[in-house]
């Protein structure tokens, strides 16, 4: 009878241990899997689908890194400031130079780079637009920018591949010397594609004006804020169809609540 | 020779198919693209990793994306070729990690560990390991082995640039060396557990013959996974245990040339049951 309880006791103590083991394992996997996918500061591959998306199907076999012919897309090892494996790019070093076929995009074997999310219809026929790609967002620090100084520098201005349209330069009189301008570059979020050529071609140490995530770098309004005189703008409302109300099933009430004459 | 023969195709065939990947890769031909997570081979031919494939999908199974057709198209043919075929043979003749633990275990030999230490670890962790990578992938919902896998930075590495990729490389090396014998393989690896599992029923399986057994018990010594040797100089038959990697070891050294690659005998495995 000892002997069966001795066993018994080994077997529940041996099960416990390995439950323990995997456990602790986990945690610690876990731990460290969540800290790198939180970490990701990165800028992906035209095409790329929102992060979050974008990290969950990207399955790392680096075929858009192949056939980038720049050289502009890395993979990135441990040590990189993004989850590894995955594909980059840092325009500083080399920027995304917006080829027209977009060879990066179609050789994505789980869709992680998506066309759909670049197509335009040309003639009846879905294509493929560089220009609407959306790798990040350019951001100009004036506090760096010698052109916010007064310094006429258009390098910027010059290099971006949407010239006029991304980033334009606004003049303003310069009040200090009264007799300059200055050759202000504005980015337009909704039109920059964040290729980084901008960034490459800026003339500071440390570059003035730098492509950043979309989500980290811009905000969005909710839509209590429309604006009234742009049709485009008004079309968020349908949204409100979508939005439950918080204590109610009931979505026309809510919308209504003026005309119904509850108040 | 004789007796380093498969050890010298496998050490080819492994190789061959990094240099490959990293020749096409570098010059952007069309041959050989990707690397062991998702490739495609010979211009056409589409294969990607079963557990990467399964830890994306169980990832992105909760908001219901849409996995490539390329990718899922890959994993049919890897199914095919490894679960009709190869089974685990994928560890022994192409995972690039086999090297390294190779290396580790001749080094073992040569300066003769310790290696009788009793350890409480089953051989059967590593399926726990391959559960838990999927846990993780549904909870973080991001695939978790991927991340962290040793596997694939150090053939993404070779391929695509090391950095300190190699630092999991060398872990692996270490804790081969001077932990457990054969400890990655044998109780962690989780692609190792999902290749055993596809390749249950595969066809290509190391055989054994009884009469000319003298058990001399040097199979189970060099086995990287000696549990799946029970039969030796017990019954004549295939062995049928996933475990096993066919790699082919054992019939290097058989000095009796009672171990042979064969064909999984169906008629065996009915009548042991």
């Amino acid at each position: 009878m000892q002997e069966i309880n001795k066993n018994r006791r080994n077997a529940i103590l041996k099960t416990a241990q390995g439950i323990g083991i995997f456990a602790f394992s986990g945690l610690i996997w876990g731990a460290y899997v969540s800290k790198a996918k939180a970490s990701s500061f990165s800028l992906r591959p035209p095409g790329a689908k929102e992060e979050s998306e974008f990290l969950k199907l990207c399955i790392k076999c680096g075929r858009c890194v192949t056939f980038c012919p720049f050289d502009t897309l890395k993979l990135a090892t441990p040590e990189d400031d993004v989850p590894t494996g995955t594909p980059y790019f840092t325009p500083r070093k080399i920027p995304c130079y917006m080829c027209v076929d977009v060879p990066c995009v179609p050789v994505c074997p789980t869709n992680a780079l998506d066309e759909k999310l670049l197509n335009i219809v040309e003639n009846d026929k879905e294509m493929m637009d560089i220009r609407n790609a959306k790798m990040g967002v350019a951001v100009v620090d004036i506090e760096s920018c010698v052109a916010y100084w007064g310094i006429q520098c258009d390098a910027c201005y010059r290099a971006c591949p949407l010239i006029d349209e991304a980033i334009k330069l606004e003049y303003k009189q310069n009040d200090r010397t009264n007799k300059h301008s200055y050759l202000l570059p504005v980015v337009d979020s909704t039109k920059c594609t964040g290729c980084g050529l901008c960034e490459h071609a800026c003339i500071t140490k440390k570059a003035a004006i730098m492509v950043l995530p979309r989500d980290k770098a811009l905000g969005s309004v909710d839509i209590n804020y429309i604006k009234g005189w742009d049709k485009s703008d008004e079309a968020r409302l349908n949204q409100t169809d979508k939005i439950a109300p918080k204590n109610s099933d009931d979505t026309n009430s809510v919308i209504d609540y003026l005309n119904s004459g509850d108040l | 020779m004789k007796k380093i023969r498969f050890l010298i195709l496998r050490r080819f065939i492994q190789l061959g198919i990094l240099v490959t990947f990293f020749v096409c890769n570098y010059y952007a031909i069309n041959f050989f693209n990707g690397n062991l997570n998702s490739s495609k081979v010979f211009w056409i031919i589409p294969m990607s990793d079963p557990l990467s494939i399964a830890q994306i999908f169980i990832s992105g199974a909760i908001s219901g994306i849409a996995i490539g057709s390329e990718a899922v198209i890959g994993l049919f043919v890897v199914l095919i070729i490894y679960g009709v075929f190869f089974g685990r043979g994928y560890c022994a003749f192409v995972c690039p990690m086999n090297m390294i633990t190779d290396f580790a275990n001749f080094l073992r030999r040569i300066f003769e560990f310790n290696t009788n230490k009793k350890l409480n670890i089953s051989r059967k962790s590593k399926y726990g390991v391959l559960i838990l990578s999927l846990v993780l992938s549904f909870i973080l919902a991001v695939p978790a082995f991927d991340l962290i896998s040793p596997i694939s930075m150090l053939h993404r590495g070779i391929v695509f640039g090391m950095g300190f990729g190699i630092f999991g490389v060398l872990s692996v090396f270490l804790f081969d060396l001077f932990f457990v014998k054969n400890g990655f393989c044998g109780y962690i690896c989780p692609l190792g557990a999902t290749y055993s599992l596809i390749g249950k029923y595969s066809l290509l399986r190391v055989k054994h013959n009884k009469d000319k057994c003298t058990k001399c018990n040097k199979c189970i010594i060099i086995c990287p996974e000696p549990q799946v040797l029970d039969l030796i100089g017990k019954r004549s038959g295939s062995i049928n245990k996933i475990d096993c990697m066919k790699c082919a070891r054992c019939i290097e050294v058989c000095d009796d040339n009672a171990l042979k690659y064969g064909i999984f005998d169906f008629k065996n495995m009915r009548s042991k049951k």
